[in-house]
């Protein structure tokens, strides 16, 4: 068995085993503790593919949202020391139901997927990350597997230099844009609720 | 001397092991057992370095409060300066009893201080130590430690939460506001060089500062000088040090968040402070202070040049090696310097309150590092402008050159119709360095007419050689 591999099944089993536990907990901080134990594993998975940009970007928004959901959710609103969340058996067998389907959907989608086929397609396409295919040059152990991606974001495609008919793909300069348009308008719809009320009755002190 | 020869010519610890044999069956070792051997051995490694970097500091924290505060500081343990009084200490903490309180929660309880500790540890992975020196190779590495650092908190928070005690509560609610706030100006400050390198791998950080110091990106531009102390000031917070130490607060808190700590749980959270002390030190030594560069155009040159035939020649290259250990250690020093300065300032200046740290960050420090940050960008566009040039000083050649016209702008791929342009050997430095398949020949030209030799392009390798 490869050493990837063996890396690959410890993340995944540990990420799998710590959401479980999400979900089995009743305290909210150990659950919250679990949660960043899932997502960090996940990070580990996507350091193990060579994705760096993505696996810091997992640990400094999810466990960094956590965290402040942690501390806001929890630590300030909690009336006593360790707040517990009991479910009743009906929403147990509902979030369970629906919780199945969807990993059934998810394993049916895996499975159908003839991957060996797909990676042979990749490897043909003379357009296909063509700089990877360099002797003796390897994206990955060299870390450089970010810059392809910062370029995707300023709209350059790198596929585009090995093709000589002229055709162009396409960057995610314009996704990129929406999204933080997007982010923009949460904040300021964010500030516009959290916003001290102005007092109907300015003489009358509340 | 058999046992040592082939270590010499393997490349690395991953080369030398594939030649081995397991000693009793005699069978080759697999590819899963080299990576996970290597693994276990570079491992090793920074774990002695995280190890001793506490140790180190520990005693230089109680020598220099002994001095500051007109003291010996600790003088018997260990001989003349007491410099293995952080033995003692430690010795002292294994043998105190494992305390959890009956109110804490058992479980994060314990595992509080081990989060602390990995967190810091594991930023260490991306840290080069000098050129190419660095466990893991990352495009994004400077992102990737600010992540990984960034985890340190969750541990704090939770020691704070489960020791089920309020002083604790207390210094972990201040340290997460604390904490969210800081890293805010102390990520955009990181981003200052960042800009004037375009790049955040940090070994490309590193290799653009060589030179004469006054190519150092500190001294790049007026805003970045102004960014490195309040990087500085940030990173003295973010490891939560006085001034800034309100997680811990004696005067206020009893112990802050590790009141309940005792024995070697509680030592772990001050080996990850310590370290993640020398960590800052060393970020802030890359981005800003040169990194592995003396700031000696000669001495650095002729390292350089060491590095740049170990990196041509397979196998093992004893002078490149000692030109990267001297590399590790002139990086080492600077932050040294840098985490004896905030020693210097825990023992000279008085805590703040916590109203007055959440100002110092969010009326203060968060709007110069947004202001520097955009300062920095408008910056070479005016210097282009008016001067022409990429620094407002020309620095004369044998200087080094300016910063702005030495970096080659490293292209992503090498074009497919170039090739036999490239295969010729010893046209210049950047071919002869083997493994560059990312440099576009106008680049090469540019790069040679300024490099003279003090230069290595950054597309050489940045993969790990031990």
């Amino acid at each position: 068995m490869d050493a990837t591999t063996i890396l690959f099944w410890i993340f995944a089993s540990i990420s799998c085993a710590a959401a479980v536990a999400v979900v089995a907990t009743q305290n909210v901080v150990r659950m919250a503790f679990w949660l960043i134990v899932s997502l960090g594993s996940v990070a580990g998975l996507y350091f193990l593919l060579s994705a760096d940009f993505v696996a810091a970007t997992q640990l400094l928004i999810y466990v960094g949202g956590t965290l402040v959901l942690l501390i806001f959710g929890v630590m300030l609103t909690a009336t006593g020391p360790y707040s517990q969340i009991r479910t009743s058996p009906g929403e147990a067998l509902l979030a369970g139901g629906v919780g199945s389907l969807f990993l059934a959907m998810i394993i049916t989608t895996v499975v159908s997927v003839d991957w060996d086929s797909l990676a042979a397609i990749q490897q043909q396409d003379p357009s296909y990350a063509s700089y990877a295919h360099e002797p003796g040059f390897n994206p990955a152990e060299e870390g450089n597997t970010a810059r392809p991606l910062g370029l995707k974001m300023l709209g350059i495609s790198l596929e585009d230099l090995g093709r000589t008919d002229g055709s162009l793909s396409h960057g995610y300069l314009l996704p990129f844009e929406i999204v933080s348009i997007h982010l923009l308008v949460v904040l300021i719809g964010a500030s516009y609720l959290a916003r001290a009320k102005r007092r109907s009755r300015p003489d009358q002190p509340s | 001397m058999e046992c040592i020869s082939p270590l010499l010519a393997a490349g690395s610890i991953g080369d030398f092991l594939r030649t081995q044999r397991v000693p009793f069956c005699g069978c080759e070792l697999d590819s899963a057992t080299v990576l996970i051997l290597t693994a276990i051995i570079h491992a090793a490694f920074l774990f002695a370095m995280f190890g001793l970097v506490p140790f180190f500091f520990i005693w230089l924290e109680r020598k220099v409060a002994g001095r500051i505060q007109d003291r010996l500081g600790p003088t018997r343990v260990g001989g003349r300066f007491g410099w293995l009084q952080s033995l003692a200490d430690g010795v002292k903490l294994i043998q105190k009893e494992d305390l959890v309180p009956s109110m804490a929660d058992g479980l994060l309880f314990r595992m509080a201080p081990y989060i602390a500790c990995v967190a810091t540890f594991g930023a260490f992975m991306v840290l080069p130590f000098s050129d190419g020196w660095s466990a893991v190779a990352s495009d994004v590495g400077l992102f990737v430690l600010f992540a990984i650092l960034s985890i340190e908190v969750v541990g704090i928070i939770l020691a704070g939460y489960s020791s089920g005690s309020k002083w604790s509560l207390f210094g972990g609610m201040r340290e997460a506001a604390q904490m969210v706030s800081y890293e805010i100006p102390l990520a955009i400050c990181g981003l200052i060089p960042v800009l004037a390198v375009g790049s955040l791998n940090l070994t490309e950080i590193g290799q653009v500062q060589s030179g004469w110091f006054l190519n150092w990106l500190v001294f790049n531009s007026p805003f970045t000088f102004l960014a490195f102390w309040v990087y500085f000031t940030v990173s003295t917070a973010s490891c939560k040090r006085a001034p800034f130490d309100l997680a811990e607060a004696e005067s206020e808190l009893v112990g802050g968040f590790h009141t309940e700590y005792s024995g070697m749980r509680w030592s772990f959270f001050f080996m990850a402070e310590y370290a993640s002390m020398f960590l800052v030190s060393l970020v802030a030594s890359l981005l800003f202070l040169g990194g592995w560069h003396t700031g000696i155009a000669p001495l650095d040159s002729v390292l350089t040049g060491l590095r740049e035939t170990a990196a041509a020649s397979p196998g093992f290259h004893v002078a490149g090696y000692v030109a990267n250990l001297f590399g590790m250690m002139v990086l080492a020093s600077k932050g040294a310097m840098l985490v004896f300065v905030q020693i210097w300032l825990r023992w000279t200046l008085p805590r703040l309150r916590i109203d007055q740290v959440m100002t110092t960050c969010l009326k203060y420090l968060v709007p110069m590092s947004c202001g520097l940050f955009l300062c920095q960008i408008i910056w070479p566009l005016v210097v282009i402008s008016a001067v022409g040039r990429s620094t407002l000083v020309a620095w004369p050649e044998e200087m080094g050159g300016s910063i702005g016209e030495r970096m080659g702008r490293q292209s992503v791929t090498r074009p497919v119709e170039t090739d036999e342009s490239a295969g010729q050997p010893g046209d210049d430095i950047d071919e002869s360095a083997e493994s560059s398949p990312e440099s576009l020949p106008a680049v090469t030209e540019s790069q040679d007419k300024v490099s003279a030799g003090s230069v290595r392009p950054h597309s050489v390798r940045t993969a790990a050689r031990d």
